[in-house]
């Protein structure tokens, strides 16, 4: 008899093809998150599969810091014009100037948190019930107790010690009006997974998760890259170093990995025997011991 | 499928759940699992320390690697399911941790759902007890395919051979009576970590496997039901292209069996037979499908088909009814209410239900009937019968966990309120 079994990168892909369609069956006016880092690129090439020969059925949306690393928007447009999906950008700058956030200073300052109510501003504006997000349980732990289908309540905010429990495959996505969902639908996957299936499915990436030479600086021993809009701490000095994104986010809390990797390959390689995870190089979370599940309970990603 | 699809990109994926008491060292011998196959990550390492000296501890405590909430961190338990992963170069990981406390049998019975093996925990001072047994019962109700008995604090008996075969013994009656299914016992120290990766040389006696060896080859190509094939329709594929004009194509997942191209099918609710004409994926046909995979399906004939609708073999069919009889997991603060209207998700179809009677309760602690008290509150399992406001297409959970399996949904919260298990 024949053996009826998938490898664990095509079973994780059959999950979040599930979860997709699921989405676009049960809510009326979706919306995928996309910031221009692998799990969107992954998560929508995902989609791309699960919806073949028509066109993802949802929009793309970013919500843009205005730190941002050329590339990025480079990429992001391209994709977007490629497979004729709409985009739709929101600015954090908006916020800023609307008065409804507040920029933090100093040399500290990020506009990461303030990317919340950039976010909940426009689930609101344009009335989208479901935001689809790139999250994986393996990133964080606040992010280990997330659910595929996460309802939020008419504030955008997460309950975490009051969720749906998810049983089988059976996701409810059932609302009041004001409320919406956030889905994640590569909950299961590990960042190898994702690298892994980049190379198994040959997807592009943007060149800054390959090594490149860039004008870094070092602070709280994580690698930022210089940038206008960043200030430098006295005894902090710009060097230039061959450097790649384990993450790519906000250019002001995305810390840069000293590297030679040029290919899948070596960043395969480079990812199985890593010692620091994806995560240890975002400012953001080093923030506190909960700084994770303080920001996911407000509505952040 | 490519050439890539071998060595490293090419494992297979378990998911497994662990269950115990309270302390009986289901967080340790996680953090073990994690610490032990080089997974955990130096940051995190480091932020456990950080965390382990601030609650006044002097060893690392591994635990603190699962209990991810902040409530759960000051409290010192674990409240939800967490979800961890590791990979060994044989396999992928997914482990559900779930609370062991009567309380959370609802989030025991969430991680149990998907699982391929149950991890149950046992303390070698206490023995099998009525948590343990709770936990079988859970395991066999939810039909998961593979039971792991960790016998763990072997180092606190003194690694004694006798107090192992004494409570293996004890299990197996339980296994016995619940019908749990390839039953496996190890004797283990999470703590010290003897039997977990590396095999102990306080149990000369023991000559099973390790628990991660036990993990990496438990034979899993069998946990679906590859008999009976299903395809429920989550959503149709009608692209607006000129090229794609006539194309109309029927998106799912497999529940179940295997599904050909040119295979003669029946269409449920209206019974209707088409043959198969062709299995998209992503842009590539292929010549069958079977679970889990995502595929999309294409019929020789135009018939109504929408989101809902069951593709079965036009031979092997499902049962269908509207009056079903189930074993329910009741997941709210709120009691069930006869019947009271409540909204049913089965398979990708939804109905509205009613309960129109309680059979029995369970007391999962002695497994007894309880008929003089139909009360359903949280955490409560029992066996109820319901009337859908339209037909259901399914079969028995026992034959597939996927088309035998629904979820009940409150209409004024929309909240879940309920897992079944169809009979
Ligand atoms: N001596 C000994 N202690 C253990 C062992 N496993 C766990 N413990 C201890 O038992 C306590 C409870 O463990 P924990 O993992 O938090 O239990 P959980 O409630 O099941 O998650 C902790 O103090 C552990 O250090 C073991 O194999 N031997
Ligand atoms: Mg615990």
């Amino acid at each position: 008899m024949e053996k009826y079994t998938i490898n664990h990168l095509r079973e994780l892909e059959a999950e979040s093809i599930f979860v997709l369609r699921e989405v676009a069956a049960q809510f009326e006016n979706p919306v995928m998150l996309f910031s221009g880092g692998k799990d969107s690129i992954v998560m929508f090439h995902l989609a791309r599969k699960a919806f073949f020969p028509a066109r993802v059925p949802f929009p793309l949306m970013h919500i843009d810091t205005g730190h941002n690393f050329d590339e990025t928007i480079k990429f992001r447009d391209e994709l977007a014009e490629s497979t004729g999906t709409r985009l739709i950008v929101k600015y954090v700058q908006d916020s800023i100037d609307s008065g409804r956030a507040v920029e933090e200073k100093g040399p500290n300052a990020s506009r990461n948190m303030l990317q919340t109510v950039t976010l909940l501003d426009a689930i609101e504006e344009e009335k989208f019930d479901c935001a689809m997000g790139g999250g994986r349980r393996d990133e964080e732990k606040a992010r280990a107790k997330e659910r595929f289908f996460s309802h939020r309540d008419d504030f955008g905010q997460w309950d975490p010690k009051n969720q749906r429990p998810e049983l089988w495959n059976l996701f409810n996505g059932k609302k009041n009006v004001g409320e919406h969902f956030r889905v994640f639908p590569i909950s299961n996957w590990t960042e190898m997974d994702v690298w892994q299936y980049i190379l198994l499915e040959n997807i592009e990436m943007p060149s800054l998760y390959y090594t490149h030479e860039r004008e870094v600086f070092q602070r709280d021993g994580v690698w930022l890259a210089k940038a206008p809009f960043m200030e430098l701490k006295p005894g902090e000095k710009v060097e230039k170093r061959k450097v790649r994104c384990r993450t790519i986010g906000d250019i002001t809390c995305t810390g840069l990995t000293l590297s030679a990797a040029d290919s899948l390959e070596d960043i395969i390689q480079e990812v199985a025997i890593s010692r620091v995870t994806e995560r240890g190089g975002r400012a953001d979370d080093k923030r506190s011991e909960a700084a994770m599940e303080d920001r996911k309970k407000e509505g952040y990603f | 499928m490519s050439g890539k699809e071998s060595g490293y990109l090419d494992m297979e994926l378990l998911r497994f759940t662990t269950a115990g008491s309270v302390d009986d060292g289901k967080s340790t011998l996680i953090g073990r699992l994690l610490y032990d196959s080089k997974a955990i990550f130096e940051d995190q390492m480091e932020a456990i320390e950080r965390a382990s000296v601030g609650k006044g501890g002097e060893e690392v405590n591994l635990a603190l690697l699962t209990d991810g909430l902040r409530a759960e961190r000051e409290q010192g338990i674990t409240i939800d399911v967490a979800y961890r992963y590791f990979a060994t170069p044989k396999r992928k990981f997914i482990i559900a941790d779930t609370p062991g406390h009567v309380q959370y049998t609802r989030n025991m019975v969430t991680g149990a759902s998907t699982a391929n093996a149950a991890v149950i925990l046992v303390d070698a001072r206490n023995g099998v007890i009525e948590q343990t047994r709770r936990h079988a019962y859970i395991a066999a109700l939810l039909q998961i395919p593979h039971v792991i008995v960790c016998v763990n604090k072997m180092d606190l008996v003194d690694f004694d051979q006798e107090r192992f075969e004494e409570i293996k013994a004890d299990f197996s009656k339980v296994a016995d009576r619940l019908g749990n299914k390839d039953v496996h016992y190890l004797p283990i120290s999470a703590k010290l970590g003897d039997n977990v990766v590396e095999k102990s040389k306080n149990t000369d006696w023991y000559n099973g496997p390790t628990f991660i060896g036990l993990l990496e080859n438990i034979p899993i190509e069998h946990d679906e039901d590859l008999s009976d094939p299903r395809f429920p329709v989550q959503y149709v594929i009608r692209p607006h292209a000129e090229k794609y004009h006539d194309y109309r194509g029927y998106a799912g997942r497999v529940a179940g069996g295997v599904f050909k191209v040119g295979q003669e099918v029946a269409v449920f609710p209206s019974g209707m037979k088409s043959k198969i004409a062709a299995i998209d994926f992503g842009g590539e046909e292929q010549q069958e499908a079977f679970p889990p995979q995502s595929v999309t399906i294409r019929l020789e004939d135009d018939i109504d088909i929408s989101r809902g609708s069951m593709i079965s073999d036009a031979k092997n069919q499902p049962q269908q009814g509207q009056e079903i009889e189930l074993m329910v997991s009741w997941l709210s603060e709120t009691p069930m209410a006869l019947r009271k209207k409540y909204m049913l998700q089965h398979t990708s179809n939804e109905a509205r239900c009613m309960v129109t009677e309680v059979i029995h309760k369970v007391n999962i602690n002695t497994l007894e009937e309880i008929t003089d008290d139909k009360s359903v509150g949280l955490n409560d399992i029992a066996k109820i019968r319901i009337k859908t406001t339209k037909p259901l297409f399914f079969d028995s959970y026992k034959r597939n966990r996927n088309t035998g399996s629904l979820i009940l949904i409150d209409e004024a919260t929309n909240n879940t309120v309920g897992a079944g298990m169809i009979i």
